[in-house]
């Protein structure tokens, strides 16, 4: 009896552990091994820092040359102290992995499309295989594969990710269970070593993020049901109220590279209307309001005399953040500002001579070209009349708890074939399509990074920025001594008139890119009379520019900028905080007179009249507390739908949708806009008959947010940072933001200023800054979110480039690390 | 006075052993318990509970209090648990729990062991 109580009883204590050391299945997700999460010596607990911690340590690594020191100030952020940027670059690395390692691996594993290894197939209601598909038929390992090889290539650039790599190895060796970040004892994986190809990973998630956006299979359907007339206006190249980054009316030499239009181009390319082409498919799009603001104003605006360089990058806005703040000061230098955890380097920030900054260019750099396979084992296809031979990559997706999933994607002369009969397109045309996109090409964007951190004036501006091909960004630069500058610096292809917009034949090198468009037609913009530079994702240029630009530009928050720039005068650091949180709405004030001539105002109840007058009286501030903001924008988004809908539901396909800017200039120059019609109703609707029609459907939203108490803007937008695998609990819900679309203060729901950095490059450099997050990426951390309220409320941090002799006597420090080979 | 020793050293032994073994190795030491101190299985069994709920409780209280209650209640959230004080006492209970059928199985294994002799 004794045998079978003691067989009993060890096998329900063996069972007990086993079943706490699995993860048990919840929902849809999986619970972590509860056992190990819940233990208070291996477990989540010890994420649980406490809250007075100082992070002092003493590291040996032998990887390094000499001594580095760490200061950390009050708001956690470190100042290193390095005899050689080899050290400095070790240093960044071990960092970034001490407070982010989490982050920088998970995002490299959804750059690599790897996340159903951690994720399995399907959770938390996405499905990861299908998100990791995408990414490999899009090339991202074969791109960063490509830019891992010009990297290594140059020697200042391989050594500083070689010491930045060996950095946040030498913090992962160091690891023990329980010192796990947070979500890989959620997810119950472990960290992996670093790698130079996980930083060009990262580096290509940034190019995907900014310089992938495309519409060419919506663009393409678009042409089937329109004709060239119809799609010029639907589609427009070109803007009437555009205030280009190079002032409209410069004049620009010819090209020097002749694009031809293939000859066949009008028969098989802008075949309008006649075309019979003929959705499981995945298509996810990189953010198209994935934008940002920069300027810099010289000494002739400012009240010292001296530059003011701002900038703010408008991003997916996530905890923890895509930023870290540091100093780095080695011999003779001396930078500040932030940098991407996985990458070496300070990316926005300043140094004891400049500051620099970036905005996106949004250029079409992504095509497509069909691709006709001899067979179905796609290994010839056709090209200018010959069958060549394609190569194949098998990308082999690992999938938790289930069996690896193959790719077997087939390599042309273009790119990888993303579309195939296996993975099909949105169109679902059964065709084959491979992808050219400038990511794919061989590029090293840390070489430009390294140089700009170490500028000290004008020439080392364009030295460092020159080589820099994608995502191609628009520039800034001042200095102390006085320059000021703007350039869209990126590698573009040469376009013909809307090549690329659709997609192309790939059987025929006529519609290759022709060629890069030469240096000297990315205009630099250095020091212009009026005082200042600025850019805010408009076109670059305006349409007498030699070459085609394409992409997507939104023109007003670069309108309302320069507007107040020239306006201003006497500038001081904080006119321009001010001016970088600033809610004026210039989209809501240029569509204001024509809505309200559109508005007939006797057709309206009462209960719409409120809100109409409502609307009448507002400030035209997108503030937390105004209503007018939610009437308008909601009233925008029917007038959009309204005026559109009819003409874009002749396909069910994808269809691309026209842009605000596009409906507004229209109706305000063209008062018997042909769209305003609905093609489905007998009658002919004008536009008067839109705009009303679509305020009256706008109440029935307007009224229960209303009856909520969500009319307000601040609540009816809700805004908020959410955790990157959105656990509501780590995130940073509900905050009171004001600011959106086509305004200064970009703030979005879940997108906006992801870090917004003032410096007045004074004798002694005055600099603020704040970014929506917290040095740790704990979310057991006080220093978490540190940010996030400030931020919100439109206040800024000093930014102080310190001596490590006046800081190692400051109080109030939250550690020192010291690091050394012995 | 066994039964405080026996919980005394099943919380003690248990925070060793985890120092080296995963998270589960105080299942063995308070197994070994069970063996070593000759009780009844019923008072093995709540010593093997109590020393390591008091382990897992104060260990967790603790940590929570330095960390000023921030990480608790997103965890509890996360787990569906209603509080941080409610995740603390199930952090305990599963501490307990493991321990308490360890340290049954030793004192039985103890009653086998002498039968044999």
């Amino acid at each position: 009896m004794r045998v079978v109580y003691f067989i009993l009883s060890l096998a329900l204590t063996v069972g007990l552990i086993i079943v706490l050391n699995v993860p048990l299945p919840a929902g849809k997700t999986k619970t972590p091994r509860m056992g190990y999460f819940l233990s208070p010596q291996k477990g989540f607990w010890q994420n649980a820092e406490a809250a007075d911690k100082e992070f002092n340590a003493a590291i040996h690594a032998s990887g390094l040359k000499g001594k580095v020191s760490v200061y950390f100030d009050e708001r956690l952020v470190p100042h290193i102290y390095a005899e050689n940027d080899h050290d400095a670059n070790f240093v960044q690395g071990y960092l970034h992995a001490r407070f982010r390692l989490w982050q920088m691996d998970f995002q490299t594993y959804a750059a690599a499309g790897r996340l159903s290894e951690i994720m399995g197939a399907q959770g938390s209601g996405s499905d990861f295989l299908k998100i990791d598909k995408f990414f490999r038929r899009l090339g991202m390992v074969y791109a960063a594969e490509n830019s891992l090889k010009q990297m290594e290539s140059d020697p200042e650039s391989k050594a500083a990710a070689d010491a930045y790599t060996a950095g946040v190895n030498a913090y992962i060796s160091a690891l023990d269970e329980k010192d796990y970040p947070l979500e890989y004892k959620m997810l119950d994986y472990k960290p992996e070593q670093w790698t130079n190809l996980k930083t060009a990973l990262l580096l290509k998630y940034m190019s995907y993020d900014l310089a992938a956006y495309e519409q060419d299979f919506e663009m393409t359907n678009a042409r089937s049901i329109f004709t060239a007339k119809q799609f010029e206006k639907l589609y427009p190249y070109g803007q009437d109220s555009l205030d280009p980054i190079v002032p409209k009316g410069t004049v620009f030499a010819k090209a020097g590279l002749v694009v031809k239009k293939p000859l066949n181009a009008d028969s098989v390319y802008f075949t309008f209307n006649a075309d019979t082409t003929k959705s499981q498919a995945y298509n996810p799009k990189p953010d198209p309001a994935n934008g940002s603001n920069n300027w810099a104003v010289s000494g002739i605006k400012t009240a010292s005399g001296k530059p003011i360089l701002c900038n703010d990058p408008h991003l997916g806005l996530n905890l923890p953040s895509l930023w870290y703040e540091v100093q780095i000061s080695t011999p003779g230098n001396n930078v500040y500002g932030v940098g991407l955890p996985g990458a070496p380097n300070v990316i926005i920030g300043f140094n004891d001579n400049v500051a620099f900054g970036f905005t996106n260019s949004g250029r079409d750099v992504r095509d497509y070209y069909e691709i006709t396979f001899k067979d179905s084992t796609m290994q010839q296809y056709l090209y200018n009349g010959e069958w060549q031979n394609t190569t194949f990559r098998d990308e082999v997706i690992k999938v938790k708890g289930a069996v690896a999933d193959t790719e077997h994607i087939a390599m042309t002369v273009w790119g990888p074939v993303m579309y195939d009969k296996n993975y099909p397109n949105i169109l679902k045309d059964g065709k084959a399509y491979a992808c050219r996109w400038k990511a794919h090409d061989p590029s090293d964007e840390l070489k430009t990074f390294g140089k700009l951190d170490k500028a000290k004036g004008y020439d080392d501006y364009v030295d460092a920025i020159s080589t820099f091909s994608c995502p191609a960004q628009n520039m800034i630069f001042a200095s102390k001594s006085g320059d000021i500058a703007i350039r869209q610096q990126g590698s573009f292809p040469a376009k013909w008139r809307r090549q690329g917009d659709f997609l192309m034949p790939g059987n025929d090198s006529s519609y290759r890119w022709q060629g890069i468009i030469g240096d000297s037609f990315n205009i630099t913009l250095h020091n212009p009379t009026y005082g200042f530079v600025s850019s805010a994702n408009q076109y670059p240029y305006d349409t007498t520019y030699p070459y085609y630009i394409g992409g997507s530009n939104p023109p007003y928050r670069g309108i309302i900028i320069n507007r107040n720039l020239t306006q201003m005068e006497n500038i001081t650091p904080e006119d321009m905080q001010r001016l970088q949180t600033n809610n004026y709405n210039i989209f809501a004030e240029m569509a204001k007179p024509v809505l309200l001539k559109y508005t007939d105002e006797t057709a309206l109840t009462d209960t719409e009249r409120t809100l109409f007058e409502t609307y009448k009286s507002w400030n035209l501030r997108n503030d937390i507390d105004e209503k007018g903001a939610t009437i308008f924008a909601v009233w925008v988004d029917s007038i959009m739908a309204e005026m559109y809908d009819d003409e874009l539901s002749q396909s069910p396909l994808p269809m691309p949708q026209p842009v605000q800017s596009t409906m507004l200039e229209s109706i305000l120059k063209d008062s018997s806009y042909v769209f305003a019609d609905n093609i489905n109703t007998p009658q002919k609707e004008t536009i008067k008959d839109i705009v009303t029609a679509a305020f009256k459907k706008a109440t029935t939203e307007l009224n229960i947010a209303e009856k909520t108490g969500k009319l307000a803007w601040g609540k009816f937008k809700d805004s908020g940072i959410r955790h990157l695998l959105r656990i509501p609990a780590f995130s940073r819900l509900h905050l009171p933001i004001g600011g959106g679309n086509h305004i200064i203060n970009a703030t979005k729901q879940f997108h906006g200023p992801s870090w917004r950095m003032v410096v007045h490059l004074n004798d002694k450099t005055e600099a603020y800054g704040v970014y929506p997050g917290g040095q740790s990426g704990n979310p057991g951390s006080k220093y978490y979110d540190t940010f996030v309220d400030y931020w919100a409320s439109g206040k800024y941090y000093m930014l102080s480039i310190i001596s490590e002799a006046e800081i190692s006597k400051q109080k109030g420090l939250k550690g020192k690390m010291t690091f050394s080979n012995s | 006075m066994k039964l405080v020793v026996s919980i005394i050293l099943t919380a003690l032994l248990g925070y060793a052993v985890c120092l080296f073994l995963p998270w589960w190795g105080f299942a063995v030491s308070s197994f070994l318990i069970g063996i070593i101190i000759h009780q009844k299985p019923s008072k093995a069994f709540a010593a093997g509970f109590a020393g390591l709920f008091l382990l897992w409780g104060f260990h967790a209280y603790f940590i929570d209090l330095n960390n000023q209650n921030l990480l608790a209640p997103k965890i509890a959230d996360v787990l569906g648990i209603g509080s941080s004080g409610a995740l603390i006492i199930i952090t305990a209970i599963v501490g307990g729990l493991v321990s308490a059928f360890a340290a049954l199985s030793g004192s039985f294994g103890r009653t086998l062991i002498k039968t044999q002799n």
